[in-house]
């Protein structure tokens, strides 16, 4: 476990460093800022939209962070051949695919830390209401996501060698699944055969990461999701990471690093 | 004496991505055999194959057939490297880290104790001499000062085995020396070194045998002085044995 630690903290120290997600936090940090200054003239309607527009924001600069983090991890290692002098240490690639798993998670779960600090803040001081527990759970249901994400982009990153492939394929596949993933098995049903068959199929082996998108709580003060649905949620993403990071590691595991 | 490192009948193939190309044999079926406490130097001009089982010991490359181990484990293990070194023939080091930082990831990758792992560090940093630029970034190093962060690095576990790949190539002339005489020093101290070279003239001061390769095949292995029984030299041995035809031997 020290060793999957010792990777992670290189992992987090090289996205510190390399600053190149601080325009992104600034660019965020002084749209939310513009967003909440906005005179609201207490329109309930503008108030909502400038709330779903700053959530949305958190979700695509997270999305963003923790994607071409995540795809250049591996192949950055490669490419600079520091993967070989640490494979030659008794770590595992399993331990490896781990400590990057983990390190990427990690940092992507500080950034959501701060952009939901933000919001809140900023919601906060003008609506003089303070839901930190819907807030918790919206940012805590989004960090699972990005887990599911994060094991994805590390198997595509094993197949995929530029980062730049990776990066796009994943952002595409994630971004359909948000859009769609909900009424794919309604969309299925007006297909001819077999297009019905293999998007009911799709829908059912799919992970459902539009679940966990909750800003409808966020943004129309929905109130909490009950705790067994969190727990649910909780479990659900647990799995699918399990799954693609054990495919991944499947995938590193035999892989000839010379080639 | 017990071999340290052994391979048995290693045959590598890498397969090209074009499809019509034949598949490219790096070593046709090497038995390597390498006893604890010698200085074991591998030869062979370049292409001869000897990276590739370097890759094969250390778990980068699997065998196509055939086997290989270090102290006795199955190089797939990673326990097999526990008490290794290893020196790549050229690498970059995580530029945004420090070589004390690097050094300390390392440590723990050992799973070295705290003071164990600074006492270690200090210890290499000076020996390389680093100790002046340690907290320093390694992307502002110089390529000299690279080369020695990955001497640093290969001896932080205090290895039985070491396994450098060319470890004085590219390196001046003062460098070279430091290395011999680190590797000098390592064998006093009664660890096996396994080192691959085509500098025929320090090969011959500091092995105490040395395997030849030739396109992916054992050409020769023996000690220095019966390998070139016969020659004037081992460079001339060499030379023959891996069939190049001097312009000035009759
Ligand atoms: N990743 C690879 N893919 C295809 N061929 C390779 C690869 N690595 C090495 N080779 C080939 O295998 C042979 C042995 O290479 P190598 O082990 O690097 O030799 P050496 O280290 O003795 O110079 C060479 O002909 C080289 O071209
Ligand atoms: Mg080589």
């Amino acid at each position: 476990m020290n060793k999957i630690f010792a990777l992670t903290g290189v992992v987090i120290k090289e996205l510190y460093r390399r600053k190149d997600f601080y325009v992104l936090f600034v660019l965020t940090a002084v749209l939310t800022l513009a967003a909440g200054a906005v005179n609201f003239f207490h329109d309930e309607k503008i108030v909502r939209y400038v709330k779903d527009i700053c959530l949305l924001l958190i979700w695509i600069s997270s999305l963003v962070i923790a994607i071409v983090t995540t795809a250049r991890q591996i192949p950055a290692e490669r490419e600079a051949r520091t993967i070989f002098p640490l494979l030659a240490k008794p770590v595992s690639r399993g331990q490896v695919i781990a400590g990057k798993f983990l390190g990427c998670w990690l940092a992507t779960g500080m950034a959501l830390v701060v952009f939901y600090f933000f919001f809140a803040v900023i919601t906060g001081s003008k609506e003089q209401s303070w839901p930190v527990l819907t807030y918790f759970q919206a940012a805590w249901m989004q960090w699972l996501l990005l887990g599911i994400v994060i094991a994805l982009v590390l198997l595509g990153s094993i197949y995929f060698a530029a980062p730049s492939s990776t990066s796009t394929i994943s952002f595409v596949v994630v971004i359909s699944i948000l859009l769609v993933g909900s009424h794919l098995h309604v969309i299925a049903l007006q297909q001819p055969e077999p297009m019905q068959t293999v998007l009911t199929f799709v829908y059912y082996i799919m992970p459902h990461l539009e679940w966990f998108y909750l800003s409808d709580f966020v943004v129309y003060d929905f109130g909490h999701v009950p705790l067994l649905k969190i727990i649910a949620a909780t479990l659900y993403a647990a799995v699918w990471t399990g799954i693609l990071l054990l495919l991944a590691w499947l995938g590193f595991r035999r892989k000839n690093l010379t080639t | 004496m017990s071999a340290i490192l052994q391979t048995q009948k290693l045959r590598v193939e890498y397969r090209t991505r074009e499809l019509r190309q034949p598949v490219k044999i790096a070593l046709t079926g090497l038995d390597l055999e390498v006893r604890a406490g010698e200085v074991f130097g591998f030869l062979g001009p370049n292409g001869a194959g000897k990276t590739t089982t370097m890759n094969v010991l250390l778990g980068f490359v699997p065998p196509t057939s055939g086997a290989a181990s270090l102290f006795g484990i199955d190089v797939r293990q990673p326990i097999a490297r526990q008490r290794i070194g290893y020196l790549p023939e050229m690498t970059y080091y995580y530029k945004f880290l420090s070589a004390e930082e690097l050094l300390r990831f390392y440590a723990k990758i050992f799973g070295l104790a705290r003071a164990e792992a600074d006492r270690r560090i200090d210890q290499l940093l000076k020996l390389v001499e680093l100790e002046s630029a340690r907290k320093r970034p390694i992307k502002s190093y110089s390529k000299g000062m690279q080369q020695r962060v990955g001497l640093a690095q290969a001896l932080l576990n205090n290895p039985d085995l070491l396994i450098l790949d060319e470890p004085t190539s590219g390196l001046d002339p003062l460098g070279r020396m430091k290395v011999r005489e680190i590797i000098q020093r390592l064998k006093n101290e009664g660890k096996t070194v396994f080192f691959s070279s085509h500098e025929l003239g320090e090969v011959e001061t500091i092995c105490d045998r040395v395997a030849i390769v030739h396109q992916g095949d054992l050409k020769a292995v023996g000690t220095v002085a019966e390998i070139s029984a016969g020659h004037p030299n081992l460079e001339q041995a060499f030379l023959k044995i891996v069939g190049f035809q001097s312009a000035h031997a009759s």
